[in-house]
């Protein structure tokens, strides 16, 4: 006998139960230990790079617009063209924004009151073709929901400028707004012969107080806004804008607001007595669609201005569709399905090859077992995930950039958002996935439930449509695709916020509570038959 | 004999309508070999995997070191267990598959290269397992068994699909490992793969144990205490034979079959009455005899010096 081994002892009654950090260990050796997975795992961060590379590469910006070339069919391609996108302003607090309206005003030195009744707000839909420029040659009457007309207060014309303004709206009432994205609504109900409405703006220092009125009497103060570092001479004035309209195509109508504008009472002192028309954001350079650059003129004691436009957030697909998570997804879908398949056989070979009865010897309590298995392959799908997302990203926007994309800008805590957004997507998928192993112990049915259950939801969300999209993307796996979601939704825009268009129909975190919530339920039912079924 | 080190005791457990234990109980006593022998489907692997608590009985209970399997501290360091030799991932290397092991038990990566030693799998060790022939997988599984130096050993028809030459080392293993103290466990289907080498037999059969006893024992029971005579003078022998109060039957013309009698006074009565006969011999059955008569008739034995255990 050749045997090294001592005579054996008698089991003592060691308090040193083996700690769950060795049955970490064990999972983790045996995860290592398979060629195949390690490479699986590798090439699905690969994969993931590779596709964000190849989405983002095929999407080229640049066109032509204006009228076209003459001796040329209607059809033809306008004479105006660019390479790049066009322009996209940056609100104040770094937003992507759309600030493109009719403006008549008066620079204001120090502190002062504009006050001026709104008597009518009439307007225009453009009906032409989508292949011509909109012009006011093809429109039917028609006032979008949320074109403005009102008073303004901003310290400079430049587009992206902080501003705050009282306006009458198409059927959203009397709204005061400021700095792209505060809403605070007044009076409700349109504007009629029989139903004017008075608007008033204070200014003083760097509070703006907005005020309506149904009578020019009695006011009432709807909302203030603090611009901090307003200038002593500011611009004061009427505007007039109205947004694209979605109502009748996905790609949208540019439209075109009326109004007529009386009692124009400046309380303050004026730095000059001429008053100056400026058409703001309309230039061919400028991506917001409107019709027309609009018109001001005073018929008696009155002034009528006509504008076209928005001040608002902007918002896909007027802005051109990228974001810093728009080339990911199919990359990040690929890295999925891979990752289902090597977490799914983490367990499911075992019982395969009866190598789970090993296991279970080695450590009788399965729950350990279970839950070891778990996090090895959580925390690698993690980093798989969040990995490739770290290099996808910037990859993707760079891309992006390079050939000529808008990509809306995103703050550092948004990209870091995404990347350990992703690496929990997979992280979840994993742990999901490998119970979902433990419960059905084949693995070509534990694999195909898992695709179905946690990638089909994805790639089916991104072809359907409507409702049934965001139902999909809300109460599904795909859920935890929300976490992706870098545009934040407005309530002050009428647009298709669909997930095509980068709108994901949960907070991200939510997103991923959904998906979490899958993995808790795979989990308990693994847990429950483990201990109950015999190994 | 020392204290038992596995204890069954009144395990019962049905899959389905199928009854697969059916109050087995059984001991197993370190420092030998004990050979678990039935029939294909009598139970013997429920009863390892309940030992091992990987199946939950419906009644009764196993201990091990006095405890449930699921109680064991570091259990691979009580129990060393081969239940399926093919229970290997194909791509992982065998070294990497004692390695896990030997992770979940906090053992030093030195141990698995020590018994890899032990068990003369050396170079193949760092292949994948995928490949290896069925003694290579046999001999790996047993390295698993050994890894945590156990003082006790369970082995589930270890010798399926081994050559010649690896039956001759398993056994010469698993006496050595008897001699050093440790209980060893070793269920088959074929006696014969026993005979030469359990201590102790317990043979098992729909669910249940029929006889628990030392080979010796069980031959002895077997044979009956039968003693053949052969003489020319069948009759006249049958008659001395009884008149010393003995039962003896004549087989044919010159044999005669003597019952409760050793062979020693056989001759002595016969001389006495000067009966010439020419052979006296005390019938031994074969293992495999015994095997067979008590799974075919499934008659129950229990030699006296193990009727403790039947509760």
């Amino acid at each position: 006998m050749t045997s090294s081994t001592s005579p054996p002892s008698r089991p003592t009654n060691d308090p040193r139960r083996e700690g769950f950090g060795s049955v970490l260990r064990s999972e983790w050796t045996k995860l290592r230990t398979v060629r195949g997975w390690v490479i699986g795992l590798v090439a699905a961060a690969v994969l993931c790079v590779a596709f964000t590379f190849v989405v983002g590469h095929g999407n080229q910006e640049g066109g032509c617009t204006g009228p076209p070339p003459p001796g040329s069919g209607p059809n033809s391609p306008g004479t105006n063209c660019y390479t790049g996108h066009p322009f996209v302003p940056t609100g104040p607090n770094g937003e992507a924004v759309a600030d493109s309206y009719r403006l008549v005003e008066q620079p204001l030195s120090g502190n002062g009151t504009l006050t001026a009744q709104v008597t009518s707000l009439t307007g225009l839909i453009w009906t032409g073709p989508a292949n011509i420029a909109p012009s006011l040659a093809h429109t039917k009457p028609g006032l979008a929901a949320w074109a403005k007309a009102g008073i303004l207060v901003t310290p400079s014309t430049h587009q992206g400028s902080p501003y705050a303004a009282i306006m009458a709206t198409g059927s959203h009432g009397i709204r005061w707004q400021y700095n792209y994205t505060h809403d605070r609504p007044g009076l409700p109900g349109a504007i009629t012969n029989s139903a004017p409405r008075w608007l008033r703006l204070t200014r003083t220092g760097d509070t703006l107080t907005g005020y309506d009125s149904a009578n020019g009497r009695t006011w009432h103060e709807i909302g203030t806004a603090n611009l901090a570092g307003l200038p002593a001479s500011v611009i004061l004035g009427l505007f007039v804008t109205s947004p694209v309209s979605f109502q009748r195509s996905s790609s949208g109508a540019p439209t075109q607001a009326t109004a007529t504008f009386d009692h124009v009472t400046l309380n303050g002192r004026a730095v000059s007595d001429v008053r100056q028309s400026h058409s703001i954001g309309t230039g061919s350079q400028d991506y917001y669609p409107t019709l027309g650059t609009g018109s001001a003129h005073r018929p008696g004691n009155t002034f009528v201005l006509s504008g076209s436009g928005d001040i608002a957030l902007a918002v896909n697909p007027l802005a051109g569709g990228d974001t810093a998570s728009s080339s990911l997804w199919f990359g990040l879908i690929a890295a999925l399905i891979v990752t289902i398949v090597v977490a799914t056989m983490f367990i499911t070979v075992e019982y395969r090859r009866g190598l789970i009865r090993t296991t279970f010897t080695a450590t009788p309590q399965r729950t350990s077992v279970l839950v070891a298995k778990a996090a090895v392959i959580g925390v690698v799908a993690f980093v798989v995930g969040a990995l490739a997302a770290a290099v996808g990203v910037p990859l993707g926007m760079h891309v992006l950039n390079g050939n000529g994309n808008y990509v809306f800008p995103t703050t550092t805590l948004t990209e870091v958002r995404i990347i350990a957004g992703s690496g929990v997507l997979l992280a979840l998928t994993a742990v999901a996935v490998l119970a979902l192993g433990a419960i059905l112990r084949k693995s070509a049915s534990a694999i195909t439930t898992g695709v179905l259950v946690f990638a089909l939801p994805y790639l089916l969300g991104q072809l359907l449509s409507g409702s049934a999209q965001e139902w999909l993307f809300r109460v599904t796996p795909a859920a935890g695709f929300d976490v992706l979601g870098v545009l934040p939704h407005s309530a002050q825009v009428d647009y298709p916020s669909t997930i095509a268009n980068g709108y994901y129909p949960l907070a991200p975190w939510a997103g991923l509570v959904v998906l979490c919530a899958y993995a808790a339920l795979a989990l308990g039912t693994a847990t429950f038959l483990l201990r109950r079924r015999d190994a | 004999m020392s204290e038992p080190i596995i204890e069954v005791t009144d395990l019962h457990k049905r899959f389905g309508s199928a009854v697969a234990l059916d109050g087995m109980t059984f001991t197993v006593a370190p420092g030998r070999v004990t050979g678990f022998v039935g029939p294909n489907g009598a139970g013997k692997s429920t009863t390892i995997r309940v030992i091992l608590g990987l199946d939950a009985p419906d009644e009764g209970t196993a201990l091990v070191c006095g405890q449930p399997y699921q109680h064991l501290q570091r259990p691979l360091n009580q129990v060393g267990a081969l239940v399926d030799a093919a229970a290997l991932q194909p791509s992982r290397t065998g070294r990497n598959h004692l390695l896990w092991m030997a992770r979940s038990q906090d053992m030093p990566t030195s141990r698995v290269d020590e018994v890899i030693e032990l068990v003369g799998l050396g170079s193949a060790a760092r292949r994948k397992a995928g490949g290896y022939s069925l003694g290579m997988r046999q001999r790996l599984g047993i390295a698993a068994a050994l890894l945590g130096d156990p003082p006790v050993i369970i082995m589930d028809e270890p010798f399926n699909g081994m050559d010649p030459e690896g039956i001759i080392w398993m056994r010469r293993l698993l006496h050595s490992m008897a001699v050093e103290g440790r209980a060893i466990l070793v269920s088959s289907h074929l006696m014969s793969e026993l005979q030469d080498m359990a201590d102790h037999v317990l043979v098992i059969g729909r669910g249940k144990v029929l006889a628990d006893a030392s080979v010796d024992e069980l031959i002895a029971h077997a044979s009956g205490d039968q003693v053949l005579v052969r003489t020319s003078a069948a009759s006249e022998a049958a008659g001395a034979l009884q008149r010393a109060g003995n039962a003896a039957r004549v087989i044919d013309g010159n044999t005669i079959s003597v019952s409760g009698l050793e062979a020693q006074h056989i001759v002595e009565v016969l001389s006495q009455a000067q009966i010439p006969f020419s052979e006296v011999t005390a019938q031994r059955a074969s293992l495999e005899d015994v095997y067979l008569q008590l799974t075919s008739g499934e008659a129950e034995f229990r030699a006296s010096s193990d009727r403790k255990a039947q509760s």
